[in-house]
């Protein structure tokens, strides 16, 4: 846990310098997905499974695609990506866009942003590694606000019919989106799962134990597709980030950062 | 082989004095699939009228029905393809392209995705109405970067395009001529390829009447530059299935050839083949009188296939009226 937190650290410094570079960007969800990318990377994933060229690896897609300063700051990590390249984060003509564009930077899984196509697309790709009799899982990230569109249901329907149960949905209920708090209500997140045939668990989403248990969860194949919803907390590990009501897209003073990088020593060394 | 099945008949025009094929998406795809384990097959609750029988009969464990849900059928396909499977669907055009439309452009056209949309009712080949009719379907597939949009004529390019598709890069979207196709185009001499458009009939330096057409107008197309050939106007007819890639080349060296240009699409007359051939002949310098056989700028009702086609002009001998008035005006 202690190799993990301090990964975890290392991703979230990553993100900082990203958003220093650029003065703006998609930090607070970034900060509040660090932990559960840190598990799914750095404890999940096995060295195979970073070939990505490799047609049995296990997957991760990232359907929301403005989390990429997330993605960036794990690829960094794992030295896919020169940590340097990371000032350049959406900037004119960098790889490193603000949202995951497939095909621009190795390890990203699919165009997210386009909200409504990460569960779908994950589908498919169980789907086609129960053909082959593949026994990689194959993760998605989706966000609480992609529950709004009519596509991840369709979806959800899909994979419960076709019984994926080598699907993992993840569901990052940080309860923000681009107008302010989720705007249309989309709880009780895990019955509504449920309701459409998936095996559903809720957790903490910044929390090491339950996430370990998800993990553990997620890994046992039961007939069905599994859902876990995290609660996570905007900003999480750098308070005045966690503050701001308008998380959604973060914008900094250029003498702020400074107090921002010394918060998250503070608050995680 | 055994003739192919189709449970789509309801739906067939009548063929008169051409001879016709059943299922001809179903022979092309049972072809390409003898050679390539990772054909799948997905439909969205259309199955029974697309032709996808002999399919899902032969290899059952690679056919997926995901429901009245063509978001996920397009997702999901993507996700096939991700997994290294080629995904040939089916469903409507009108559902294909205007409900699904960002899962095409993104979850497929985006990333190059072995994504293959066979798209049935293309214009006026069902007299469901406007909520079926795939009027402006290659509009809008041709704006979206990436895709391969195809238009074939007969039983014979529906075959060879549907068994091409699997080697054609990326994703592809094109139009199901299903149930019982005419065989318009001989089996044994033509030879479908991306980007090229064929003449067909003789074409003189000074050829009176040149018909460009797409789809399964270029029939008509055909019949119409016949009669006209016998009244002593020489005429040819320049076939393009390929909306994109365009072979603009092969256009321009046809309409260098003729005085007059007719041109025939089973789609409106906006954004579509028309849009296509004035656009190349602007940008070429290249002045020719031109007439648009088309559908309107309007949603087209319910009624049968000849009421429909004979209301909108579609029909061969609508095409001629209309060729012989605009050519005396």
């Amino acid at each position: 846990m202690a190799r993990l937190r301090a990964k975890a650290l290392d991703l979230r410094r990553h993100m900082v310098t990203q958003a220093r570079g650029k003065g703006q960007g998609y930090l607070g969800q970034g900060l509040g997905i660090a932990d559960f990318l840190t598990f799914m990377y750095f404890h999940e994933f096995e060295a195979k499974d970073l070939e990505f060229d490799r047609g049995d690896r296990r997957r991760f897609l990232l359907s929301t695609g403005h989390y990429s300063i997330a993605l960036w700051a794990v690829l960094a990590e794992l030295g896919i990506i020169p940590v340097p390249d990371l000032l350049s984060y959406g900037a004119d003509g960098s790889p490193l866009e603000m949202s995951t564009m497939e095909g621009h930077v190795p390890g990203v899984e699919m165009t997210g942003g386009s909200l409504g196509h990460g569960l779908g697309v994950a589908t498919g790709i169980a789907l086609g590694y129960r053909l082959d009799g593949y026994a990689s899982t194959i993760h998605v990230e989706i966000s609480d606000g992609e529950l709004q569109e009519g596509s991840t249901w369709e979806a959800a329907n899909t994979a419960a019919a076709l019984k994926a149960d080598n699907l993992v949905c993840w569901v990052d209920c940080n309860g923000i989106q681009a107008d302010g708090p989720l705007v249309v209500p989309v709880d009780p997140v895990p019955a509504r799962f449920s309701a459409f045939g998936w095996l559903s668990m809720e957790i903490d989403g910044n929390d090491y134990d339950q996430l370990l248990d998800a993990f553990v969860w997620a890994a046992k194949r039961e007939g069905k597709p599994k859902v876990v919803v995290m609660r996570t907390k905007p900003g999480c590990g750098i308070t005045r980030i966690e503050q701001r009501d308008r998380a959604h897209f973060v914008r900094i003073d250029a003498d702020e950062w400074d107090d921002v990088a010394r918060e998250l020593e503070a608050e995680n060394g | 082989m055994a003739e192919a099945r189709t449970l789509a008949m309801s739906e067939s025009e009548e063929i008169v004095g051409r001879p016709s094929m059943k299922a001809p998406f179903s022979v092309g795809l049972l072809k390409a699939a003898e050679t390539r384990e990772n054909i799948v097959l997905l439909t969205a609750d259309l199955g029974k009228y697309t032709d996808t029988i002999d399919f899902r009969h032969k290899y059952p464990e690679r056919f997926f029905n995901v429901g009245m849900a063509e978001q996920s059928l397009v997702m999901t396909a993507a996700g096939l393809s991700k997994a290294g499977k080629i995904s040939y669907c089916t469903t409507y055009g009108t559902f294909a392209t205007r409900r699904a439309y960002d899962f095409l452009a993104i979850a497929c056209a985006h990333s190059n995705e072995n994504v293959k949309m066979f798209a049935g009712n293309p214009g006026l080949t069902t007299g469901y109405g406007g909520t079926h009719q795939a009027n402006e379907d290659l509009a809008l597939m041709r704006s979206i970067p990436n895709l391969t949009v195809i238009d074939p004529c007969d039983a014979t390019e529906m075959v060879q395009v549907t068994q091409m598709a699997a080697d054609i890069p990326g994703t592809v979207y094109c139009r199901q001529l299903r149930a019982n196709v005419a065989v318009v185009l001989d089996p044994d001499t033509y030879r479908f390829q991306v980007g090229k458009g064929h003449v067909i009939g003789q074409l003189h330096d000074d050829t009176k009447l040149g018909f460009v057409s797409t789809g399964f107008m270029t029939e008509r197309a055909i019949d119409a530059s016949r009669h006209f050939e016998r009244a002593g106007v020489s005429s040819a007819v320049f076939h393009s299935p390929c909306i994109k890639p365009f072979d603009t080349n092969g256009l321009l060296r046809f309409a260098n050839s003729v005085d007059r240009l007719v041109i025939c699409e089973n789609h409106v007359t906006t954004g579509g083949l028309a849009t296509l051939v004035v656009e190349a002949l602007y940008e070429a310098g290249l002045s020719r009188k031109l007439l648009k056989i088309g559908i309107p700028d309007r949603f087209t009702e319910c009624g049968s296939l000849p009421y429909l086609q004979d209301r909108y002009g579609l029909t061969t001998e609508r095409i001629i009226e209309q060729t012989d008035t605009w050519m005396r005006a």
